[in-house]
């Protein structure tokens, strides 16, 4: 009977061993386009963003690149518009970073409440996120113009003593027109965000609160806030990336003006890699933000850790 | 008493924020029937958000006689659903390889897949376009099929790019995760595949996600605009974001630009509100927890 066994043994280990083996090769059939689409489109252009800032590529040229070293890195901190654009790109982030993820906070907070019309109310602040950006920077522009709708509402609402100005026509009030305009069209994205984070926190808590008698503010700074840690950091990184990455409003709506006013490192790599075909000199430009972009989610991860 | 004013307060301040976010896209629908006079001479007042005057459909017919804006519609449904498709396809496969079958290598993977999240598109799109334009490509030429190099100006550089994305692979993994297990032991003593199980168990299983993924890669498909920007050329193979940019810049009236801008918004706002729940739900419930 056990000679039997083991007999038997040696055939059954192959069996398993087999059926192992061939799990393994479906798995990375089935894994293989995903991660080859991957490669091809994300980790090998990322890799080429580096190499290719050290030389002279073209997107159309005759002559293949060569290596240039760090001519485009000397040419690009010699640029007056690239610090222009880094300025702009850290005044935006600054802006739109606090306001948009407070807003949001105040938005999940006022749709959070067991009261009814509840998900009418989310799904009309979650509309502009639906609307594509192009739509929304074409709108605005209308919006936005001197005999426009805002202006025209600002007039009614302090009954004719204030006129506004042209707003992306004068360089101290394009940039502020345009973070408006963007906390409008992406508030309701983060809201949702804020809103999953504030359901994940034990109704318990909430009624302890309430026994002990504490006041609504309390309430929010001792159970709401505390429970809300995984959920900032997420929320702050990702509005973070999206404030750098600004661009489409800009293309749209004022092409950096007036007077290099609202130019951005995004929009600036766009226009000199792909108006004035220099690729070379925007993938200098696109490392540059890649490094920001990287630096700045890393020392935010670190400041928004969990400290235990 | 005092909880009542409470829920006032609560609900004026939804109803003004209602109409801040409101307001803008319902006046960009009331405009696109207006003619231009109408719509500058209604700003001043209530009327600016009323489908009250002259109202027609002069705006849209211009906006078709203008550009071949029914071309840049069709592309743009195409190029959307096409990726939607294949996306969904190769991402849930690659899910189910990582997150239901055992084979070395497969929590690296996953990391990695993970880690390419940070990466913004903007920071390697420059360097894509010119990746994009070394990549072999089989043309038909005539009768004849023949290979050539560069990417550009074509439909196939609008889509296989953005097929595989690491996001909805996340999204399918988490998904699959809360799965049983044991489904696939059972199928596996009934001498059923492992392909088959992800066709016949698990996908059929996954239709809340396999719908949150489709939307989510509906959305920028259908709103891209800086990548087609770049690589399109032709005027038959433009998306409509970026057929709307030009639109623009023919200096049409105001009008027109709503019309344009309606068309193009409001199929996909109408989508939206029919299926918010699920949606706003779903992304709710996997925006945080990873």
């Amino acid at each position: 009977m056990i000679a039997a066994l083991e007999r038997l043994r040696p055939v059954r280990r192959t069996r398993t061993t087999h059926a192992r083996r061939r799990e393994s090769l479906t798995a990375l059939g089935m894994a293989t386009p995903a991660v080859v689409l991957l490669i091809v489109f994300l980790v090998v252009p990322v890799a080429l963003a580096f190499a290719l800032a050290f030389t002279d590529a073209r997107l159309i040229s005759p002559t293949p690149a060569r290596f240039v070293g760090l001519r485009n890195f000397t040419l690009l901190f010699q640029d007056p518009v690239f610090y222009k654009s880094l300025r702009n790109t850290a005044y935006f982030a600054a802006v739109v970073v606090p306001l948009q993820a407070g807003l949001a906070l105040v938005l999940a907070l006022l749709v959070n409440a067991k009261v009814r019309g509840v998900n009418f109310f989310r799904t009309v602040y979650f509309l502009p996120v639906v609307t594509s950006m192009v739509v929304v920077s074409l709108l605005w522009t209308f919006l936005y113009r001197q005999d426009g709708l805002v202006n025209h509402v600002i007039s009614g609402l302090t009954l004719g003593h204030v006129h506004g100005p042209d707003w992306l026509g004068d360089p101290a009030t394009a940039m502020p027109a345009i973070i408006l305009m963007s906390v409008w069209q992406g508030v309701g994205f983060h809201m949702i965000i804020w809103l999953a984070g504030l359901q994940t926190i034990p109704a318990e808590l909430y009624e302890a609160a309430d026994l002990d008698g504490a006041a609504r503010w309390h309430r929010f700074l001792h159970v709401t806030w505390p429970g809300l840690r995984a959920t900032r950091t997420f929320v702050l990184v990702t509005i973070t990336i999206a404030a750098f990455s600004l661009f489409t409003q800009i293309r749209v709506m004022t092409q950096g003006g007036p007077l290099d006013s609202t130019t951005t490192v995004v929009y600036q790599a766009v226009h000199t890699g792909y108006d004035q075909q220099q690729t070379a000199y925007a993938a200098a430009i696109s490392l540059a933000f890649f490094v920001l972009v990287l630096s700045v989610s890393l020392v935010q991860r670190f400041l928004t850790r969990e400290k235990d | 008493m005092t909880s009542f004013l409470k829920h006032l307060g609560g609900h004026a301040g939804r109803i003004v924020l209602t109409l801040v976010f409101a307001l803008p896209l319902v006046f960009m629908l009331v405009s696109s029937f207006k003619p231009d006079d109408e719509i500058f001479s209604d700003l001043g007042s209530l009327r600016a958000f009323l489908p009250v005057g002259a109202l027609s459909l002069d705006n849209y017919t211009a906006v078709f006689q203008r550009v071949p804006a029914a071309r840049f519609l069709l592309n743009s449904v195409l190029i959307s659903s096409i990726t939607v498709v294949l996306g969904i396809i190769v991402n849930s496969l690659a899910a189910f390889a990582l997150s239901r079958m055992r084979w070395p290598g497969r929590k690296l993977v996953l990391t990695a897949i993970i880690a390419t999240l940070i990466v913004p598109f903007e920071t390697f799109a420059l360097p894509l376009v010119w990746w994009v334009n070394q990549l072999p490509l089989l043309r038909i030429n005539g009768f004849h099929l023949e290979w050539t190099t560069g990417w550009l100006d074509t439909y196939q550089v609008q889509i296989v790019p953005f097929v595989a994305n690491a996001f909805s692979i996340f999204f399918f993994h988490q998904y699959f995760q809360s799965i049983p297990k044991e489904l696939d032991e059972a199928a596996v003593m009934e001498g059923a595949g492992w392909f088959t199980i992800y066709r016949r168990i698990v996908m059929p299983l996954s239709g809340p996600a396999v719908a949150t993924v489709a939307i989510l890669t509906f959305l920028p498909a259908w709103n891209s605009y800086l990548w087609p920007l770049m690589v399109v050329q032709s005027e038959n193979l433009r998306p409509v974001m970026v057929g709307i940019s030009y639109f623009f810049q023919l200096n049409v009236g105001w009008g027109q630009i709503m019309a344009y801008s309606s068309m193009i918004t409001v199929p996909i706002l109408a989508l939206f509100v029919a299926f918010q729940r699920s949606f706003v739900n779903s992304i709710a419930s996997t925006g945080v927890k990873g």
